[in-house]
């Protein structure tokens, strides 16, 4: 669908000339986001530089019926930053300021289009942070964490997104500008900016996030063990857990992982191990120290080959360093891969490990490993060739295969990565009609026209809001809880 | 066939075997764009290194032509290889830019040669270069500089206006020997690369170099008649007069050399890609004996008396992307006694010189300019040290433009003044 020259004219005339994208090429670079997988060009991208920019575009497209489709720095593992429909996408890029910062109310307001690092990078020489640090850290924007409610290594003791907003501002599909929440902790009423966190665009737009800051642990302390086999590092997981320990970050990688880190970052993992654990403690020093002797002897006690101590900041940053650009490492090992984002119980982690590793056996693919052990959030990663159709269709027969076991034993269908188009499908495995339908609904209240983000977060599209059925009577009985 | 001189190396375009895998590396991630100079300023993914791998993507692929829209998102790049860096699935961005310049610069074609032209048909001529110079000099020796400024004559020429600013040092010629004994014990012998611009704009910083290095115990030597090092045609695509120029130049030093050293970081980055350009001979050979000043005077044996300065230093991106070298010349400066070097925030962004871009881009160049002048007056440094002329032009416009009075140095100048052997 071309836009009428009228609209384009109207979006140019409040964002200018430079703040415009209608060249082919130009548009071409949005049409998706690291999922390359699902594409889609919008009609044009405009980058507004102020909230009053954005009611007015919102403006413009209500009055012609256009899409709105939001960006931040387009690092999103689910299809959520593209156009299916075309419509313009709105990408906040300019809209990077940090607006306030009010440590005596321990919070800052921000942009949507800040860094999440740029944040904590502006409050750490005082001694603060911002919690949530989902692997893109370094890249993605903080409105299109709080649109994806993303997680990080570090949520298994800090909480993801959603519990690190204090206030959201944005431009609703009514095209009304309003504020949910806000410093003051507890505001009367609905709890609206937990029901907009994780909305995925499809209320509105945001405009300003209010989000909580930490003061810095007193010691922090990083072990990493190396295992035979990521089934005996996923028992030691699940035994520093039962042992009463909340690491602030417990993460694994598999062989596959360990070697494309090693080559893409030189983080030094051990090279011949079959899996490596990182564990972070972080507290007062003297429950670090004996947290640290507990997980160590915990890792040799499940059979680790080896477990050391990053010495100093410099070794702890490689570390992580190694570990956050996992997700761009894979790109020395293939070309294209399907990614998931499932859960299992923590104690389910050795099963699905096993049954994990019998699918690439059968489908004679290769499945990468590295993910929030501490939580049973698995991001398995199916190499394929996408030069080869049959072997794209063994990766999806794979994908499907795993996300039903990880049904199975209990798990979810997403953990942190949000549902965008990809996994819009895959709701209904784990929600009823009644739920799906009122989902609708409060949608509607947002967004009566249809018009914010179409084609994500629920599965179809319904012609008239209600009256969603699903797809595929899918759930099997028991299965969800 | 690697690079006959006429087809501007027609043998490995952005579709062939390597050009493809190197693309297909790129897993969307988008790690690079924080780092990538004109997406901090534009904030537009067609202008990230995602978005140009992108697109170089969808021609290599047949998907797209090369359009005016995607040759002008390829100009507008810097070539800083700043995303290489930051790049954990190993894009060889740099190469592939490169490759897709010499496909973009086989569709130009013999047009109109432009300000881009001729620009590529004077630096790589030191004998052009200084001519130009003697010019110049005139040209503001007559008060003509005055006078054009005076009347906004070159407002509708931002690219002459650029150069203008620029040439506004213009040293006097400060001869460097073609043999300078090492001191003793000796360690060895080594090349000097005068290069085009350095030699003419710098000309103390070839003799301090010359000086360091044999207090340091090489015998250096330096030949007056080497040719360039073909950088500037290797960033704009021109591969077929780059290699016939790495040839040349291989051809002009003594093969005997321990090694080749450069105090310009574009042209050292240029030379260690030889062996990528030309795999197989002697480029291939000079290529790995390249190193930067700071690589060999880093540790080096110098008597050095004391320099109270407080310091700040510039990453020139040839040296820190290109060629990988950051501790050494912050090690360089540190041995100094007295100095006090303070780091400067996003100390490896492009400065917005990169070769001949701050005359054909002046506006992003002057923006990036104005970025890196406002992080070195933050720091309260008196003197900001970087290891390329490009960059010591354009870092002393912009400082001159806001009216501050930090100095802008190579590094091996704070070290020959250390060492005594600088000027004054
Ligand atoms: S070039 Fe590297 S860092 Fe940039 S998007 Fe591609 S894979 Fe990621
Ligand atoms: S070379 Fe520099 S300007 Fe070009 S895409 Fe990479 S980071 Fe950006």
């Amino acid at each position: 669908m071309a836009l009428s020259a009228q609209v384009v004219s109207a979006l140019a005339a409040i964002v200018g000339e430079t703040g415009i994208v209608v060249s082919p090429e130009g548009r071409m670079t949005y049409e998706c986001d690291m999922h390359t997988f699902y594409k889609g060009a919008p009609d044009v991208v405009v980058l507004p530089t102020s909230a009053e920019q954005v009611e007015a575009i919102v403006g413009v497209c209500r009055a012609h019926r256009v899409p709105i489709v939001p960006r931040g720095s387009g690092t999103g593992l689910i299809g959520g930053a593209m156009a299916p429909a075309g419509g313009v996408m709105v990408s906040m890029t300019r809209m990077n300021a940090i607006l306030e910062i009010d440590l005596a109310s321990r919070c800052a307001t921000v942009q949507p289009g800040l860094i999440n690092l740029w944040l904590t990078r502006a409050v750490a020489g005082r001694g603060w942070f911002f919690a949530p640090d989902p692997s893109s850290q370094m890249v993605s924007s903080i409105g299109g964490n709080v649109s994806t409610n993303a997680g990080g290594p570090h949520c298994l003791k800090y909480g993801i997104t959603t519990n690190h907003v204090l206030g959201l501002e944005i431009v609703t599909g009514r095209g009304e500008r309003l504020r949910l929440g806000g410093k003051a902790p507890d505001p009367p009423g609905y709890d609206l900016v937990g029901t907009a966190v994780g909305a995925e665009g499809t209320f509105g737009l945001v405009t300003a996030v209010t989000v909580r800051l930490l003061h810095a642990p007193e010691a922090v302390k990083t072990v990493l063990a190396a295992f035979r086999s990521v089934v005996e590092a996923s028992q030691t997981v699940s035994a520093i857990i039962a042992a009463g320990m909340i690491p602030a970050a417990l993460e694994m990688l598999d062989a596959a992982m360990i070697g494309a880190i090693n080559a893409g970052t030189g983080a030094g993992y051990p090279a011949d191990a079959g899996a490596v654990l990182l564990i972070e403690l972080d507290g007062p020093r003297a429950e670090v120290e004996a947290q640290g002797v507990r997980a160590a002897a915990l890792c040799r006690e499940h059979g680790a080959l080896s477990v050391s101590v990053a010495r100093d900041e410099a070794e702890r940053a490689l570390l992580w360093k190694g570990r956050k650009e996992a997700a761009g490492a894979v790109g020395r090992l293939t070309a294209a891969y399907l990614l998931q984002d499932a859960v299992v119980p923590r104690s389910k982690l050795p099963d699905i490990m096993r049954e994990m590793a019998a699918i690439g056996e059968r489908q004679g693919l290769l499945i990468a490993n590295v993910f929030h052990a501490g939580d049973g959030n698995l991001h398995p990663i199916i190499c394929y060739d996408d030069r080869d159709p049959a072997q794209l269709a063994r990766a999806k027969e794979a994908n499907e295969s795993l996300l039903r076991a990880c049904i199975a034993l209990g798990g979810s269908v997403t953990g942190e990565h949000g549902v965008g188009v990809d996994k819009a499908k895959n709701l209904p495995l784990q929600y009823g009609e009644a739920d799906l339908n009122f989902m609708y609904r409060l949608r509607g209240v947002f967004d009566p026209r249809g018009l914010m983000n179409p084609g994500k977060l629920l599965p179809s599209h319904p012609a008239c809001g209600e009256g969603f059925r699903p797809a595929r009577p899918v759930l099997p009985e028991g299965a969800w809880v | 066939m690697p690079g006959g001189s006429q087809g501007e190396g027609r043998a490995g375009g952005l579709a062939s075997a390597e050009g493809l895998a190197g693309l297909r590396a790129c897993v969307h991630c988008g790690i690079c764009l924080p780092q990538c100079p004109t997406y901090r300023v534009l904030g537009e993914e067609m202008d990230s290194p995602r978005g140009r791998l992108y697109l170089m993507r969808a021609v290599a692929e047949g998907r797209l032509d090369i359009t005016d829209g995607y040759t002008r998102h390829l100009d507008l790049c810097l070539g800083c290889r700043a995303c290489e860096t930051a790049c954990p699935a190993g894009v060889p961005f740099g190469r592939l830019l490169e490759t897709a310049r010499g496909d973009m610069e086989r569709r130009r074609g013999r047009g109109r040669p432009g300000l881009r032209g001729l620009l590529l048909a004077l630096f790589p001529h030191p004998d052009r270069v200084g001519a130009l110079l003697a010019l110049a000099r005139l040209y503001r020796q007559v008060g003509l500089q005055r006078l054009v400024r005076a009347r906004g004559w070159l407002a509708r020429a931002p690219g002459l206006a650029a150069m203008d600013v620029l040439l506004d040092r213009l040293p006097a010629a400060v001869p460097v020997p073609e043999y300078l004994p090492g001191r003793e014990p000796v360690r060895g012998r080594v090349g000097l690369l005068a290069g085009c611009v350095q030699r003419h704009l710098y000309p103390d910083v070839n003799r301090d170099t010359a000086r360091l290095l044999s207090l340091a115990g090489w015998d250096v030597v330096t030949q007056a008649r080497q040719g360039c090092c073909g950088a500037l045609d290797l960033h704009a695509g021109r591969l077929g007069t780059f290699r016939r120029r790495a040839r040349a130049l291989t051809a002009a030093f003594p093969r005997d050399l321990d090694w080749v050293v450069t105090n310009a970081a574009g042209c050292g980055s240029a030379m260690r890609e030889y062996g990528h350009w030309l795999p197989d001979g002697e480029a291939a050979a000079l290529a790995g004996r390249t190193r930067d000043v700071s690589e060999l005077l880093a540790d080096a044996d110098l008597p050095l008396r004391p320099l109270p300065l407080t310091v700040t230093y510039h990453d020139a991106c040839h040296l820190a992307h290109g060629q990988r070298v950051r501790a050494e010349p912050r090690a360089m400066l540190r041995r100094i006694p007295g100095l006090r070097l303070v780091e400067l925030a996003d100390s490896d962004l492009c400065c917005g010189s990169a070769g001949i871009y701050n005359i054909l881009e002046p506006e992003m160049a002057g923006r990036l300019a104005e970025m890196k002048v406002e992080s070195i007056v933050e720091t309260g440094a008196t003197a900001v040290a970087t290891g390329n002329p490009g960059c010591l032009m354009q870092i002393a416009a912009g400082l001159r433009r806001r009216g501050s009075a930090v100095e802008v140095v190579h590094p091996v100048t704070l070290l020959a003044r250390a060492a005594g052997v600088g000027e004054p």
